[in-house]
């Protein structure tokens, strides 16, 4: 599925008038828990939906209507502004509405199960719950209970699959593929859901994966399990086309996996000197929020080779995707999300 | 506990390695005792209950070495009534219930209200394992002589662990003076934080934090050496590494009197079925993985690990209807142990039906220091008995426990409790009540 890019002419279009994209006719799934148990070919799927929804809504002011009436949830038990921006973000450009519901003062304060809290919010009608939780497997166990389309904004140390999907629909966008690229995973893998997502989703699409950092915070077993894994950055900074450096993640800690920041950032920050060292095209990612000093330096953060940003703005592609392709997974067959605003029945 | 009515158990496989005993024979009960080992005709009373165990085994019946009742205090969980009822329907003629209870069994009047209630429960024999420390906390000692006094057949604080060690050796020591046992459930409290899984290659993609192999391996190499030390009589168990059944196996080779068990759930399931996220696989010891449960079951058959216990851990469905991290440990698992047991291991032919018999009610008699686990003429008249090809699908739904979570729960096994008898009275039974009532003579 391609669209061609939107000319200068289109710019102050009726936007709600646009021929959205043809529903991808491999698509079945209705909930978007993790990338490990998705295909080469979904995930494909996936970063192609985003690409085309980013060239579609690039620029414009108006929403596509290609969600219009349906609504989203966001059902957040754990802090966060990006990731539950970026989603509703997501929905209002395409059209849909967003309610929004924070374990702080609410019923979960108040001893509800967070099984309990979506099965109500679900009955308020909404078409997906965009969830996160600090347990991983909630959202699995979710997708089990609710009938509506059930999104992982992040669970645990487990999965974060828009973050990882956003991230390889960023190096994507610079590289045009995955085959022949050498991706490292920097800091603290064993508490970093966005390394897990990246790292099954890269594979998946021929990337070769290096997770770095102290040995207390990266598992020998991650080579069992096929992933390259080195304890020194300076080893591996020639070999690598891409690095996405992830944030020590301190409150997850019960005792201390190194020494000191000051070592840990010796060891592992990102910075001028190091950068000299890299491939002369080399991409610096983050998932963020960044600690500047401590994984990266600002003139590397903020140098040509960063794209921080980038990955940002292609979150809300991502996300547009995702809850494009869930909802119309569960209405196959109704000729609703599919046909909607003149789009080909698939 | 004796019925009047004399019980004659017919065209069965008599089943007790205590007795050396396994070939086809009758069984004839009463006044509470084992009355003889195929009576004559002239022996058999007039009047009794008459049992065709045509094709089943009559064996011993099963003891358990550690079961939670919950009552008082936690009785959404499971009550001794609910929990007795699950124990004679899973072929227990005696359970040891520990003292986890709110507030703990720590006081001979603890002791003596377990036992109260367990007599009006018509269920198994409840024996009480007492608090080893006071209020549970792992301090100091609770009065151990006095509990002795009041019925406490054992101590422990199971299943927390014994983090202490000087009290751990103190109680060893003290213990000598009443010949009876301190059970540990064998885990280092330093090395599981928070942990809700076996730590391995499972729990590091799940991202679920790990209980790590090495944190029981030491607490067994604490226990063992302690109980070295001080001439002590210890069981430590449920044990689930490769490293504890090494450990124990290396003790044993140097004859110290140890002895270990494992749980069910441990020789079947692995860490893999934590993918599912469902709280039923968070149990404890945890689901490890597959090397370590082949380890398990080798040491189970050539006797390295003496017995095997339910672990029954009942939770209330409200607690367990949560996520991996808030849920708590624990199963219902009294109705199921026989059956995962034989499936697993004597029809997968490692090990026979005496040697499974000799690890569910033999040795936990004898670790227990009760006179059951035998079949022998005047022993109590516990028996069960067994259909042995009985292919059935666990349904948790269907337990007579007041936790209906299992690890096991859709299972398909092989071999059924028909009966449970628990001093010669039938306290639980599959057929029909006048099937037995026939009149013989």
């Amino acid at each position: 599925m391609t669209t061609s890019p939107r000319d200068a002419t289109t710019l102050d279009a009726d936007l709600t008038g646009i021929e959205p994209p043809p529903f991808p006719t491999n698509w079945r799934k209705r909930h978007l828990l993790d990338l490990e148990s998705l295909t080469a070919e979904e995930i494909t799927t996936l970063l192609d939906t985003a690409q085309t929804l980013k060239e579609l809504t690039a620029g414009c002011r108006r929403k596509v209507s290609l969600l219009g009436g349906r609504t989203l949830a966001n059902l957040f038990f754990e802090n966060s502004t990006r990731t539950r921006n970026s989603f509703s973000l997501a929905a209002k450009r395409l059209g849909a509405d967003t309610v929004e519901f924070s374990s702080a003062g609410s019923s979960v304060a108040k001893g509800e199960t967070f099984i309990d809290t979506a099965k109500t919010i679900q009955a308020m009608g909404v078409d997906w719950v965009v969830t996160r939780h600090g347990t991983p497997g909630t959202p699995h166990l979710l997708a089990r209970e609710l009938e509506c389309c059930v999104l992982n904004a992040g669970d645990g140390a487990h999965e974060h699959p828009t973050q990882g999907l956003l991230d390889m629909l960023t190096i994507r966008q610079h590289r045009g593929r995955f085959d022949g690229l050498t991706v490292a995973l920097v800091g603290d893998i064993a508490h970093s859901r966005t390394a897990r997502s990246n790292m099954w989703g890269l594979r998946k699409l021929g990337a070769h994966v290096i997770v770095c950092g102290p040995a207390t915070l990266v598992s020998p077993r991650w080579e069992e399990l096929g992933f390259e894994v080195a304890h020194s950055l300076d080893d591996i900074l020639d070999r690598c086309d891409v690095l996405n450096l992830l944030r020590i993640q301190f409150e997850r800690f019960s005792s201390r996996p190194f020494p000191s920041v000051h070592e840990y950032a010796n060891r592992y920050a990102m910075n001028g000197r190091r950068m000299r060292r890299c491939k002369s095209d080399i991409l610096i990612m983050a998932p963020g929020p960044i600690n500047r000093g401590v994984e990266i330096t600002p003139e590397v953060a903020d140098g040509p080779h960063s794209v921080i940003l980038e990955q940002v703005t292609n979150g809300i592609a991502v996300r547009m995707a995702a809850l494009w392709l869930m909802v119309g997974a569960s209405v196959a067959g109704e000729g609703d999300v599919r046909s909607h605003q003149g789009g080909e029945d698939a | 506990m004796s019925d009047s009515t004399p019980i004659l158990i017919d065209n069965g496989r008599l089943v007790s390695p205590a007795d050396a005993l396994d070939r086809p024979g009758r069984l004839l009960l009463r006044r509470g005792r084992i009355e003889a080992i195929d009576p004559s005709d002239d022996e058999i009373p007039e009047y009794c209950h008459h049992i065709d165990a045509a094709g089943c085994i009559v064996a011993p019946g099963l003891v358990d070495l550690g079961v939670e009742f919950r009552e008082p205090g936690r009785e959404e969980d499971e009550t001794i009534r609910t929990g007795a009822a699950a124990a004679v329907a899973g072929g227990y003629t005696t359970v040891l219930c520990l003292g986890n209870s709110d507030p703990p069994i720590d006081t001979p009047a603890g002791v003596e209200l377990v036992r109260r209630i367990a007599d009006g429960a018509a269920g198994p024999r409840i024996r009480v394992i007492a608090c080893l420390s006071e209020q549970r906390r792992g301090e100091q000692m609770a009065e151990l002589g006095l509990l002795v006094k009041a019925g406490a057949i054992a101590f422990s604080d199971s299943p927390r662990p014994t983090g202490n060690s000087a009290l751990l050796k103190s109680a060893l020591d003290y213990c000598r003076m009443f010949d009876i046992p301190i059970f540990d459930r064998p885990v280092d409290p330093d090395l599981v934080n928070r942990g809700v899984m076996h730590e391995g290659r499972v729990s590091l993609v799940l991202g679920l934090a790990g209980l790590p192999t090495e944190a029981e391996d030491l607490a067994v190499a604490r226990d063992v050496r302690l109980a070295e030390a001080t001439g002590g009589r210890l069981h430590v168990g449920p044990v689930s590494t490769m490293g504890s059944v090494d450990l124990i196996g290396r003790v044993k080779s140097r004859g110290i009197s140890v002895t270990a068990s494992v749980c069910p759930h441990n020789l079947w399931h692995s860490d893999e079925m934590l993918r599912s996220f469902d709280s039923r696989f968070k149990v404890h010891p945890p689901l490890r993985s597959e090397r370590h449960i082949e380890m398990l079951c080798a040491a189970v058959a050539d006797g390295t690990i003496d017995a095997i216990q339910s672990g029954h851990m009942p939770r209330a469905r409200e607690k367990k209807m949560n996520d991996l991290d808030l849920a708590p440990f624990g199963a219902a698992t009294l109705e199921t142990s026989l059956a995962v047991v034989a499936t697993r291991l004597v029809h997968a032919g490692l090990m026979s039906w005496s040697q499974l018999i000799e690890r569910m009610s033999t040795k936990p008699a004898i670790i227990a220091g009760l006179p059951a686990g035998t079949l022998t003429v005047g022993a109590p008249a516990d028996v069960t008995i067994i259909d042995p090809d009985q292919p059935w699908t666990i349904d948790a739904a269907q337990f007579y426990s007041g936790c209906q979570s299992s690890p096991h729960d859709g299972d398909s096994v092989r071999a059924r409790v028909i009966y449970t008898i628990v001093g010669g009275e039938i306290r639980y039974t599959r057929r029909p009540a006048l099937e037995h009532l026939a009149i013989v003579n």
